[in-house]
């Protein structure tokens, strides 16, 4: 048989302990990679030193030399993924996760603001939901492959397709928004702005946490294994950043609510945020690491920093409250942003889809 | 038995469920179906480079690949069958083997990709297949991270969506899919599930029987994550290492937890902001 770039032949007591034999070959590209892709996550394992010896030679090795391909824990098909990694681009898709929150907490914060007589408040959340969810809906059709067919989406409403639900939310939602903004800030048709208030308020909370199970009902393993915990983070963080905003604008007087609003959003986002590395075992760790990593850690830093400066200075000093609101505006995005892209990361590497599953069959097969 | 797809999705009177069997212990990776393949569905080319991967250059299914044979070279495992020949000696392998296996769209009973699908352009036709309807699909990209398998893909410059039909077009005036007619080794075989089922079990016995030890059946389950494939294989070794999920689960089935969740937080976000306007906006007033 022709074995072009075959691999050697390992000697006997390394094919024992392997524990379903060897990959059958590497790509050479894959040498350059963070070197987690082939072998299971078990960078560690590999038998240092020797990957590049004679792993790609095509002539025929000695019995009994030392192994040069790595040890796996499961097999991959030349450490390809398993399911394709989304086509969804940043900053487009990521940016409407944190925006579409935003609008929809703002809509809540301002319809309840309305409703207890703070209208310095409420002429703040209105526009300021209405700005979000417009750059929102630019982004998404954006980031459609056929833009012009993005009337598509009301062809059908499907409960089984989160993005569905999700169009029929934004399309109703959205002029909601929209006309509560135009009414509070030209002044004009007060009472319809007060419906289209209510109307936005009451489609905001699912405009903010929707997109949970937008990105959980997929294959991708941060992201489906995270579908307990994610909605309870995307409405805090939501909260959070809805409230930080407000506090940018809002005199310290009247920014009670906001603030309050933001400091509760921030401690279920944090909370939520913790839980949710902690159910997921092996699974969090593409939340952990690398560049979702950094963002993750950088949000919750300012997460806390936000939720400190709230409670302490939010609403008497001028300064520490915009700067409180800054933080955990540019907190919430940073979370959107670090949940999007480590769910690329657990999609690129065949081990987050295979390891789990290869559990479940082992516990399967021993229950 | 699970509810024939084609009836769950409403057609009323229909064919035969129809899929693919691909037995890849006779796959002699001639890659005749790839070409059958992208000839009858004029599916255009998507890259021509050499991928150090053993034989296989085409890499993975995606938007203009719908069959793909893969190629691994593996070593010789302690516990593997002894073959022999004719006389009953036992043929020396040189302590390896090379797998090939022809992949293709699973054609699930529960199809994520049509479940998340938000135009509708991802149907159930009346044969149980699931196809993309090109002039509806509007590139929106949902059903690429859906499928557990890595199937469906956009393609690049034209923004849609795009995977096997299971030759649509064919099986409509009664002809067999492109990939199972060229097939010369019977590795893909064509037909009901049902027939082909009652074929796998045949098939994988035979070769357990004969010592075969790695041959199982993927996807031939209708108990399984997706409620078994259209299109089912007969493998030597495990799942991942053809690099395929051995566990995969259509991931609409964890919708409904889902959208509990979602409508818990949103009230919970609805309670949050009444709790933060409850105490009245003057810090110093009321």
């Amino acid at each position: 048989m022709n074995r072009p770039g075959s691999g050697a032949r390992p000697g006997a007591a390394e094919r024992a302990r392997s524990l379903w034999g060897q990959h059958g070959g590497h790509r050479p590209s894959d040498d350059q990679d963070d070197g987690a892709r082939n072998d299971g996550g078990q960078a560690g394992q590999r038998q240092g030193g020797q990957r590049q010896g004679g792993q790609y030679r095509g002539g025929r090795r000695q019995r009994g030399e030392p192994l040069v391909v790595p040890r796996a824990r499961f097999d991959s098909y030349y450490g390809r993924p398993v399911i394709k990694p989304p086509v969804w681009q940043s900053p487009d898709v990521p940016g409407y996760l944190f925006l579409g929150g935003l609008a929809g907490a703002s809509s809540v914060l301002a319809g309840f603001a309305q409703l207890t007589g703070n209208h310095e408040l409420a002429r703040v959340a209105k526009p300021a939901a209405a700005g979000a969810i417009g750059l929102s809906a630019v982004a998404l059709v954006r980031d459609l492959g056929r833009p012009e067919r993005f009337l598509n989406m009301m062809r059908v409403f499907k409960v089984t397709s989160p993005m569905s639900v999700g169009s029929w939310l934004l399309a109703s939602y959205g002029p909601c928004a929209g006309a509560a903004a135009a009414c509070a800030v030209t002044g004009r048709l007060p009472r319809a702005g007060a419906l289209a208030t209510i109307g936005a308020a009451a489609l905001g909370p699912g405009i903010a946490t929707y997109t949970a199970a937008l990105l959980s009902d997929t294959a991708v393993p941060a992201w489906h294994d995270a579908h307990r915990e994610m909605p309870y983070l995307f409405a805090g963080s939501a909260a959070s950043a809805a409230g930080g905003l407000s506090m940018l604008a809002v005199r310290p007087e009247h920014a009670g609510q906001a603030v309050r609003f933001a400091v509760l959003g921030a401690a279920v986002e944090l909370t939520a945020k913790s839980l949710l590395l902690r159910r997921l075992g092996p699974i969090a760790e593409p939340y952990q690491s690398g560049r979702p990593g950094k963002l993750m850690e950088t949000a919750e830093v300012l997460t806390a920093a936000g939720l400190a400066g709230a409670v302490l200075a939010g609403g008497r000093s001028r300064a520490a409250t915009v700067i409180s609101g800054a933080a955990l505006v540019a907190a919430s995005a940073l979370t959107r942003f670090g949940v999007f892209e480590a769910g690329f990361a657990s999609a690129k590497d065949p081990k987050y889809t295979v390891g789990p599953q290869r559990e479940r069959l082992r516990r399967r097969a021993s229950s | 038995m699970s509810v024939d797809p084609a009836t769950r999705a409403g057609y009323a009177e229909h064919p035969p469920r129809m899929g693919f069997f691909t037995d890849t212990s006779v796959c002699i990776g001639c890659k005749a179906c790839e070409v059958a393949c992208k000839e009858w569905n004029m599916v255009p080319e998507d890259g021509i480079a050499l991928s150090g991967m053993s034989y296989d250059n085409t890499v993975g299914l995606g938007a203009s690949t719908w069959r793909h044979v893969a190629f691994i070279e593996q070593i010789e495992r302690p516990g593997d069958p002894v073959v022999t020949d004719s006389e009953e000696k036992p043929v020396q392998f040189d302590g390896s083997r090379w797998l090939m296996a022809s992949n293709v769209c699973k054609h699930c009973t529960h199809s994520a990709c049509l479940d998340v699908c938000p135009t509708g352009a991802l149907m159930r036709t009346e044969f149980g297949t699931v196809v993309v309807q090109s002039d509806v699909c509007n590139g929106c990209g949902y059903c690429i991270p859906a499928c557990p398998f890595g199937v469906i893909d956009r393609r690049e410059g034209d923004g849609r969506a795009w995977k096997c039909t299971l030759c649509y077009d064919r099986l409509g005036v009664g002809l067999e899919p492109a990939c199972a007619k060229a097939c010369p080794t019977q590795s893909i075989q064509f037909g009901p599930v049902d027939e082909l089922r009652e074929r796998a079990q045949q098939r994988v016995g035979q070769l357990q029987e004969a010592g075969v030890a790695g041959a199982q059946l993927y996807l031939e389950d209708p108990e399984d994550g997706i409620g078994g494939g259209g299109a089912f294989f007969l493998l030597l070794d495990q799942p991942e290492v053809y690099g395929l999920p051995p566990d995969p689960v259509v991931t609409t089935r964890d919708l409904p937890r889902m959208w509990r969740h979602v409508g818990i937080a949103a009230a919970a976000l609805v309670a949050g902001g009444l709790a933060s306007c409850l105490g009245g906006h003057r810090r110093s007033g009321s």
